[in-house]
């Protein structure tokens, strides 16, 4: 069987090729060449997406079999790739938002020495092989392997400046979370091994359906594994409980930031759960936990953000945040209004990234935005792109984030109105907060030093255009999901996903759902407006005071990470320093002193019979085969 | 005769040997006793050979059974002898370091 399809392999392969040149010549390498390559391999890549794309909406869906990864007698995991709707779209995202945040690197990381400038891209590349490994797979094995991957890889970007003990640190416990996660997903896959043979998504799903006679799953069975499933998905895209690494993830360079909340890593979750659909919207207690932890985590982040002061961490609470958004819609059952976020959410958190580090690059490093201010006059372009993504995000039509967190809203009213409520507050806090950060760093007097004021200068090209093309993007990418109330046979996203995705008929309320729709769009639109107008009024003669007691209870994250502190890594500190005194030295140790001591011990006592009276040794020749003599005639017996 | 005497004879030798390795310290009467088990042993091979032999002939004139024990014997001499000249020529040795046979002295090995 020969499909054009199946040279999709080189599109992560050709990442891959990247990484090895640059890796491995990254001392020989001149800046300019691995500029030239780290962003090439990753521009044919994108290149062969579209085309991919382009047959995939031909109607040209394949499972690109290779050959045998692992095969244990009857039951083998093909090394395969699943070219689909669901996986076209994010090969998209990856390698064109991952392309766009390539070229910024090669200025931003400029003043890089060569060995570290190539060490750099050759990570870059690695995540990006790593990210498309994941989303192409056709089985849940392959997508370990990119998973487990990106979360290497997302390890080796934030622990890049790795003089600094506090990034080292903080690599490690993304690292760690993750790792958590990772044994959800791990366990969960077994839980599939045992139950159905096959790891491959067609297999599972088939078997979920009812379509293989003698397997089916249990409830249960379908509620652990969707479960186990969302666990490794909320260490992967940072979801209560384990979204703390995030916000820490800040310490690699801002376009590593970029590359981790738009493009990759974090969306992972998403697609992981949204390519699992079919098992999830078997389990209703499932669902409701994902859109609850969602939700959850989309508020809590919201209001952590709101009282932060580092230009990056405000922009990583609000990715903590927006992914909550996603769970949300995968919990509500709306799992293209999921991907459509997360499509959205890569153009505008990906610009509003990079255009913070425009700002971090003219400000000589500078984070703290109360040290900003008034930055709007040198740095038209990323004054204008990030308010461009700060209205995106906020969901102002029509602006691309308006039609996604839309979509994700409407689902959830349908859903139940309570979840709604919520959610609207939290869109709220989000304009609210974006505004914040955006007034304060751009607008009224300059509070940072002289020396600063005098190095401000606009980002060269290389940056500005990346952040022109996301700003286009941010404005129109909402346009291919329209929702049906506004134009009919508009939401062309849905409609492409719909073979991976059955489009959703909610329940028919007698209210008319076109009305409604329009109703609670209008509903959040005035939100958003109003979000922004609190920020406008509150920070537009911005001086930092200190916080009062709420505001330190937010600045300070809810002392979730002192809470874990206390409750986690406390005691397992002191588990650890019980085995280590009770088990490793007075147990193991020990016992393997204690053997050494015996035959010393036992030595020394033996020595006395060595005495060397010849007498004596014929004494006991003669006792011991007597002995011999006597030990013989009883045992014959 | 009754093989029972053989048996308490060779016993007897073999035991004056034992006793006089263990007891005495005087190098050469160590010696003779070692030859005095050897020979123990030798007369124990012979009478068990004559006797299986007697018995044996007696259902087949032409049979060798027993015989082998009597070769043990000329082997068992042979050992002997060679024996006997390296132990006399460590003994001379000996004498003519320590000046002295007493194996006492030999303790020395242990250094």
């Amino acid at each position: 069987m020969s499909n054009s399809l199946n040279i999709v392999y080189l599109i992560p392969l050709l990442p891959l090729i990247g990484f090895l040149i640059n890796g491995l010549g990254r001392r020989s390498l001149s800046k300019s060449l691995v500029s030239i390559i780290g962003c090439g391999v990753v521009l044919a890549s994108f290149v062969l997406s579209i085309w991919v794309f382009l047959q995939v909406k031909n109607g040209n869906v394949h499972v690109a079999n290779y050959f045998d990864f692992i095969s244990i007698g009857s039951f083998h995991i093909p090394f395969a790739f699943q070219i689909d709707q669901l996986s076209s779209i994010f090969l998209l995202i990856i390698t064109g938002v991952g392309f766009l945040i390539h070229v910024y690197s090669t200025s931003y990381m400029h003043h890089e020495a060569p060995e570290h400038f190539g060490r750099y891209f050759s990570y870059l590349n690695l995540f990006i092989f790593s990210m498309l490994l994941l989303v192409m797979g056709a089985n849940f094995i392959i997508m370990f392997i990119g998973w487990e991957g990106v979360g290497l890889c997302s390890y080796l970007l934030i622990g890049y400046w790795f003089k600094n003990t506090e990034y080292n640190k903080a690599a490690t416990k993304a690292f760690v979370m993750n790792r958590i996660g990772d044994l959800g997903f791990l366990i969960a896959i077994f839980w599939i091994i045992s139950k159905v043979g096959s790891v491959n998504f067609y297999d599972v799903f088939a078997v979920a359906q009812g379509h293989v006679e003698g397997k089916t799953f249990t409830t249960t069975d379908i509620t652990a594994i969707t479960l186990l499933l969302f666990v490794g998905a909320t260490g992967k895209s940072a979801q209560i409980p384990l979204y703390t690494w995030l916000p820490d993830a800040m310490a690699g360079p801002t376009p590593v930031s970029a590359l981790i909340h738009a493009a990759t890593m974090v969306t992972a979750g998403i697609y992981m759960v949204a390519r699992s659909n079919v098992l999830y919207s078997m389990s209703e207690l499932s669902q409701n936990v994902v859109a609850i932890v969602g939700l959850a985590t989309a508020i809590l982040a919201a209001t952590i953000a709101m009282k932060q002061n580092d230009i990056k961490k405000v922009l990583a609470y609000s990715t903590v945040s927006q992914l909550g958004y996603m769970f949300l819609a995968l919990g509500v059952g709306a799992y293209s209004a999921g991907v459509f976020h997360v499509m959205t959410h890569a153009f505008f958190k990906a610009l509003l990234f990079l255009a913070a580090g425009s700002v971090i690059h003219a400000m000589g490093g500078e984070q703290d935005i109360r040290k900003m201010g008034g930055l709007s006059g040198k740095l038209k372009t990323t004054f204008i792109t990030f308010l461009i993504g700060c209205i995106a995000i906020s969901g102002v039509p029509p602006f691309s984030g308006f039609f996604s967190k839309d979509a994700i809203l409407f689902a959830a009213f349908e859903h139940g109105p309570g979840l709604y409520v919520v959610a609207l507050i939290g869109a709220m806090l989000t304009a609210y907060y974006m505004f914040r950060l955006l007034i304060v760093t751009f607008n009224g007097k300059f509070r940072g030093t002289e020396e600063q004021k005098t190095h401000l200068h606009e980002s060269p090209p290389a940056m500005t255009i990346v952040l022109i093309i996301l700003a286009v993007l941010s404005v129109i990418g909402g346009f291919v999901g329209i929702p049906d109330a506004i134009m009919k046979g508009g939401d062309k996203f849905s409609e492409f996903l719909s073979p991976v995705i059955p489009v959703k008929h909610g329940p028919i309320s007698s209210f008319p759902k076109e009305n409604l729709e329009r109703l609670l769009m209008a509903v959040s639109t005035i939100a958003a407006l109003i979000g922004i107008l609190i920020a406008w009024l509150q920070f537009r003669r911005y001086q930092y005071k200190e916080p009062n007691a709420v505001g330190k209870f937010l600045e300070n994250k809810w002392y979730v990470d002192e809470l874990y502190e206390k409750i986690i890594v406390k005691p397992l500190n002191f588990l650890a320093d019980v085995f280590d005194r009770e088990l490793e030295r007075s147990g193991i140790d020990a016992l393997v002193n204690g053997v050494g001591k015996a035959v010393q011990y036992g030595g020394r006592q033996l020595r006395w019979l060595q005495s060397g009276q010849v007498g004596s040794y014929v004494l006991l020749m003669v006792i011991s085969m007597v002995l011999f003599f006597v030990l013989q005639f009883f045992l014959r017996k | 005769m009754q093989i029972n005497y053989y048996i308490f004879l060779s016993l007897a030798l073999f035991v004056i040997g034992i006793v006089g390795v263990l007891t005495r310290r005087n190098v050469i009467i160590i010696f003779m006793c070692i030859e005095l088990m050897l020979n123990a042993t030798n007369l124990l091979l012979v009478a068990f050979s004559k006797m299986h032999h007697l018995a044996a002939s007696k259902i087949d004139a032409a049979t060798t059974v027993g015989t082998d024990g009597q070769l043990f014997v000329f082997f068992i001499m042979v050992v002997a002898a060679a024996e006997v000249s390296v132990g006399l020529a460590i003994i001379v040795m000996m004498y003519r370091n320590i000046h002295s046979v007493d194996v006492n002295f030999l303790n020395r090995l242990k250094h």
